[in-house]
């Protein structure tokens, strides 16, 4: 699109520069209201009773003890809901909802997960409301439930399509078995992985107030205002634009509440049984079974070489539980195929149903656990060819995108390499594994290359200039707690030419333009092209306006002749030759002046049409390059092998992500991806029952994540880069790429430390102990 | 949760009555985990007798030893200064116990009565003797890497969570326990817990009524050389994988007594005295060590997802030996 302005630096401007968050002040304060905050007049209270079970069926359903509790207004069950124009529960149903979850709680008698929602019972008070709970009579008749893909009676099958339809289920380049079985070196390993769950520290939650029949608002803990309102408008028959969803602060989400899932639509349908506003908050534990979760997989990456280390094949395979109703699966294997030059390539996946709820995407869904597979096997393939782990990965650089044929828009992962290798001190690494000791512990160190794509996205944003110098800019996006607020803030100021604190910045509310969710990385480049560009939408305007207004020093010229730069309007040939907007605007009566405009993210922006016709699966490559952001992780660990403990004691990123928008919110980004990802790799994991199918660890004293003392201090650092093919910011998104590759450093610097490859995460002290044992 | 009574009791008497005319009636100290099993419908208490304006408190170091009023608070005894120089074990245990708001408000005797972290009791939906007697023990058979390999019986395998107790059964800590009647007794803390057997819901031998008032530690010479080492799964804030409670009394050059007790893998705080009786008149070398901790896990009975415990018992054992000399 060469047609529309691209952003450039200002001199002296706010873009890049690591201001303090805008909104810290209400956040410290406690003025920030979170979406579980609103205290409407008459508001009461929703609480699930959910089954013990995680297979059969409900054979009688007693509420009358509950529905005496004093202060109880309804107990809701599948007996009684009000009934929904559409529900997930048929495909069709599921597609126009956008739902995640093919099933809908309530709607049925049937159980097919443990912590199923069977009742939903509101009250006065939280307290009424979650005793009546309690009261509520359920018999079952149960059946055995099916807790995984690896049990006896798992049937696995191969899906047409992952995630939801988004993903082939089935690629191939070349041919990689015949490329493998003749390679010089050939390597196979399989990775495990465990349930996930995203954990955010502000649970999933609902308000839902009917003003009036056809006036519904909802204050939701979502990703995505609009999405929410969609997904509602779809279930509950009603046009969009009389639902309103607002969500003003998050306190994280990692792809949780990316999607709307039931709790939403039951708390709806509450309050319209009670006819008074309904407030249901999750539960911690609720939190493991409500709004999905990273599925329990396997990989078997193969991986042929010659004898210098150079790809000649790469098969990936896949196999992963789903739930009853959905063929959900996190394509990993996307980056597989992305990071290295290998001429043949195949990937398959292969699910079973069991009696699970649906899984998600959680915070680098596909990339997170396809990095652990294919960088560890190529730090395995490192050791086979005797060189370092950076010189294997350069010996198969990828110098374009050998899946898609796609010249890169940019790609820094060179530069990563090097900054990372020098700020790390790489250098003084030995070789050998298991060769470096500290005392009792063994030193080892590790690295692993990141990579996240950029996303076919677009959104909408409004800005308003007053004639007094102030601006309100707003965009129906959300801040997940990462900086929205506060970059926006800043791309505006920089834009309109404006002192930061003469600008302010809205988000989370449909009333505003539509903008995407806050996932996928998409928000941060996609948002901040829509704020410039309708900043770009009021000087057009102006411009319109001087040159026709017979006081103007602009009178009559070209517009296209006419330029601005700090709110002063001036010819392009005689830059004296002009005057500021707010003199343009007090003469011409004019209090405020409105800038709307949409800004297009990813392949829609170097084409618009074949981003819009393209496939679902292939949208992201509907455009002329393969955009993605690279990285460079490397961590350094102390094992101790008598006790099996690991702790990291040394970290460094080095990402490569076009325009950064706020150094230190982006820093934060990445530190906090960065943990996320040790966590993966050293504690976090939901244990399911083998028997019940039912979580044994739903709390954040048996999930465990990182706390302070298992973080060393980090750095990070980002390489200067200018992608103009991207958006018109030219930015990249950080948000999921600062987790891609970081499970894999910590198990690459272990294997360094230790001499022992551990491929089931995550790598707790028993598993380093029984390795130790077994050698 | 239920509706519940409060009452602050002003004297011991007045609380231990209100406890014995009350089955479902429970102490409240600092709470940390009666909140949480009754929030989460473990327990359903009719009424909570706030004993925190009792007065059990004091910290005093005599010749004969450590007393500690039962209400201290775990941050109050981990951090006094007589403790750290004369009982290190047991400000270590506590330290590494919980995180610095919990150990805030937990008072020392609530901790030696906290309840099991095994996944299986804390969720009302699974079966459990120990919550609901006769209804059976899924983790037998189930997700049991957390839980005991000492102690254990075919109803119950659940582990004690107290970093605390392990220390205390080292140093053969006694309880004074204090009865409606306004009588006192002395029990060591070794007796103190149940084994489960066939009765895991009873866990200690509290009288209907009684209160933990105070805790003694009587002072040794391997009280003062002692120490507690944890291994978890991650570096702070988590139970314990295995942990291990030591003291030595090294003299000339030879063990002339010995305290050893493990955690994390008994249904009660797990004192080896083989282990004890190994060491002494041995010098205190790694090998020597390690041949005695091989006798602590002799009657270890893992089951699947546990057995990595028999070892790592073995070497946080060793470990936490050759730190303390």
């Amino acid at each position: 699109m060469d047609t529309e302005p691209q952003f450039f630096d200002q001199p002296g401007g706010y873009v890049g520069k690591p201001l303090v968050r805008v909104e810290g002040r209400e956040k410290v304060t406690g003025k920030a209201k979170y979406a579980a905050e609103f205290a409407l007049p008459g508001l009461t209270y929703g609480v699930f009773t959910t089954s013990p079970i995680a297979k059969g069926k409900i054979t009688r359903i007693d509420t009358s003890a509950a529905a005496r509790e004093p202060g109880v207004l309804a107990v809701l069950t599948h007996q009684n809901l009000p009934k929904l124009a559409k529900t997930p529960n048929d495909p069709q149903g599921k597609k126009d909802i956008g739902a995640p979850m093919g099933f809908l709680p309530l709607t049925g008698d049937e159980i097919f997960y443990a912590a199923q929602p069977v009742a939903l019972v509101v009250a006065d008070t939280l307290e009424h409301a979650t005793h009546a709970a309690t009261l509520v009579q359920v018999s079952y008749q149960k059946s055995e439930p099916l807790a995984n893909f690896k049990q006896p009676k798992a049937e696995l099958f191969d899906p047409e399509k992952v995630q939801d339809g988004k993903q082939k289920g089935h690629t191939r380049r070349g041919e990689p078995q015949a490329a493998f079985a003749s390679a010089p070196i050939q390597l196979t390993a399989t990775y495990n992985h465990p349930v996930y769950n995203h954990n955010p520290m502000e649970p999933g939650s609902t308000t839902a107030h009917w003003e009036a029949p056809d006036r519904l608002t909802i204050y939701e803990s979502t990703q995505g205002v609009t999405r929410t309102q969609s997904a509602v408008a779809a279930m509950t028959g009603m046009p969009r634009e009389q639902i309103r969803v607002i969500t003003k602060y998050l306190g994280g989400g990692f792809g949780c509440k990316g999607a709307t899932w039931p709790h939403t639509i039951l708390t709806v349908q509450a309050a319209k049984a009670v006819g008074r506003p309904v407030k249901l908050m999750l539960t911690r534990e609720q939190m493991f079974t409500s709004m999905g979760h990273r599925e329990d997989q396997e990989q078997v990456m193969q991986l042929g070489a010659t004898a210098d280390g150079k790809l000649t094949s790469l098969v990936h395979t896949k196999k992963s539980t789903t739930s009853p109703w959905d063929n959900y699966a996190e394509p990993n294997s996307k980056i597989v195929d992305l990071l290295y030059a290998s001429p043949t390539f195949e990937s398959s996946y292969e699910l079973a149903r069991a009696n699970v709820m649906t899984s998600t995407f959680m915070r680098a869904p596909g990339e997170a656990p396809g990095s652990f597979a294919i960088e560890c096997s190529m730090d395995d393939l490192a050791y086979r060819v005797g060189v370092d782990p950076i010189e294997i990965r350069l010996r198969n650089y990828a110098d374009h995108d050998y899946g898609t044929g796609q010249p890169w828009s940019s790609k820094s992962l060179k530069q990563c390499y090097a900054r990372g290798a020098e700020l790390f001190g790489w250098n003084k690494r030995n070789p050998k594994p298991g060769a470096t000791r500290d005392g009792r512990y063994l030193v080892g160190m590790g690295m692993a290359s990141a990579s996240y794509p950029v996303h076919n996205s677009s959104g909408t944003a409004r800005a308003r200039l007053y004639a007094d110098g102030h601006a309100v800019v707003q965009a129906g996006a959300t801040d997940l707690g990462t900086g929205t607020y506060t970059v926006m803030t800043q791309v505006a100021a920089d834009s309109l030419g404006l002192p930061i604190e003469k600008v302010r910045f809205e988000l989370g509310d449909t009333l505003l333009p539509t903008a995407p969710n806050s996932g996928g990385s998409v928000a941060a480049g996609t948002v901040s092209s829509s704020v410039y560009l309708a900043c770009q939408d009021v000087w057009q305007k102006l411009i319109k306006a001087a040159v026709i207004d017979r006081k103007s020093p602009l009178y009559r010229a070209k517009p296209e002749d006419v330029a601005v730069e700090k709110g002063r309007l001036f010819l392009k040939k005689d830059p004296k030759k002009g005057e500021a907007f707010g003199e343009l605007m007090k003469r011409g009566e004019m209090t405020d002046i409105e800038g709307m405009a949409q800004g297009k993210y990813g392949s829609g922006y170097e084409d618009t049409a074949a981003a819009k016709n393209a496939d679902p699966t292939q949208k992201d490559q509907a455009g002329h390059h393969s955009m993605h952001s690279f990285g460079a992780h490397f961590c350094e660990v102390r094992v101790d092998m008598d006790l099996g403990t690991i702790r990291v004691s040394k970290w460094v990123s080095v990402i490569g992500a076009g325009r950064i928008l706020n150094a230190q919110t982006a820093r934060s980004q990445i530190i906090g991806g960065a943990i996320f990802g040790i966590g993966s790799a050293l504690m976090e994991e939901t244990i399911r029952d083998q028997n019940f199918s039912r979580y044994t660890n739903a709390d954040l004293a048996g999930y465990h994540v990182p706390v302070n003392a298992d973080i060393p201090d980090m750095t990070v650092e980002f390489v200067e880069e200018h992608d103009p093919h991207i958006n018109a910011m030219g930015v990249k998104g950080i948000g999921e790429i600062a987790m891609v590759g970081v499970a894999a450093a910590v198990a690459n610097a272990v294997y360094h430390a230790t001499g022992k490859r551990l491929r089931d995460l995550p790598l707790t002290p028993d598993k380093v102990l029984m390795a130790g044992l077994n050698s | 949760m239920n509706n519940f009574a409060y009452t602050q009791a002003a004297s011991t008497k007045e609380a231990t009555t209100a406890k014995e005319a009350d089955k479902q009636a429970a102490f409240i100290g600092g709470g940390t985990t009666l909140l949480d099993i009754m929030k989460s419908n473990i327990e359903q208490h009719t009424l909570l007798i706030d004993i925190n304006k009792l007065a059990l408190l004091g910290i005093t170091n005599a010749a004969e030893g450590l007393r500690i009023g039962a209400l201290e608070r775990m941050s109050d005894v981990g951090e006094h200064p007589q403790v750290v120089q004369n009982y290190p074990v047991i400000s270590q245990a506590l330290l590494a116990s919980a995180s610095p708001q919990l150990r805030n408000m937990a008072s020392m005797g609530g901790n030696l009565l906290q309840k099991t972290r095994c996944g299986y009791y804390r969720d009302t939906a699974f079966p459990c003797n120990k919550r609901v007697p006769g209804s059976g023990c899924p983790a037998q058979q189930g997700d049991n890497r957390n839980l005991a390999i000492f102690g254990t019986s075919p109803s119950c395998i659940a582990t004690n969570a107290s970093d605390l107790a392990v220390a205390l059964v080292a140093l053969e800590a006694k309880l004074t326990l204090e009865n409606p009647k306004g009588a006192t007794r002395t029990v060591p803390l070794a007796d103190f817990y149940k084994l489960p057997g066939s009765t895991p819901h009873l866990e200690n031998h509290l009288l209907p009524g009684e209160l933990i008032t105070a805790i003694t530690v009587p002072a040794a010479a391997h009280a003062r050389k002692s120490h507690y080492l944890k291994v978890r799964d991650r570096a702070s804030y988590a139970y314990a994988l295995v942990s291990a409670a030591v003291g030595l009394d090294v003299q000339g050059g030879t063990i002339r007594s010995a305290r050893v007790a493990l955690g994390g893998v008994g249904t009660v705080p797990w004192r080896v005295p083989a282990v004890e009786k190994a060491l002494v008149g041995k010098a205190p070398t790694e090998d020597n060590f390690r041949a005695a901790a091989a006798l602590a896990v002799r009657d270890a009975q893992p089951r699947e997802h546990n057995k990595f415990k028999v070892e790592l018992a073995q070497r946080t054992l060793v470990r936490a030996l050759v730190e303390v000399i």
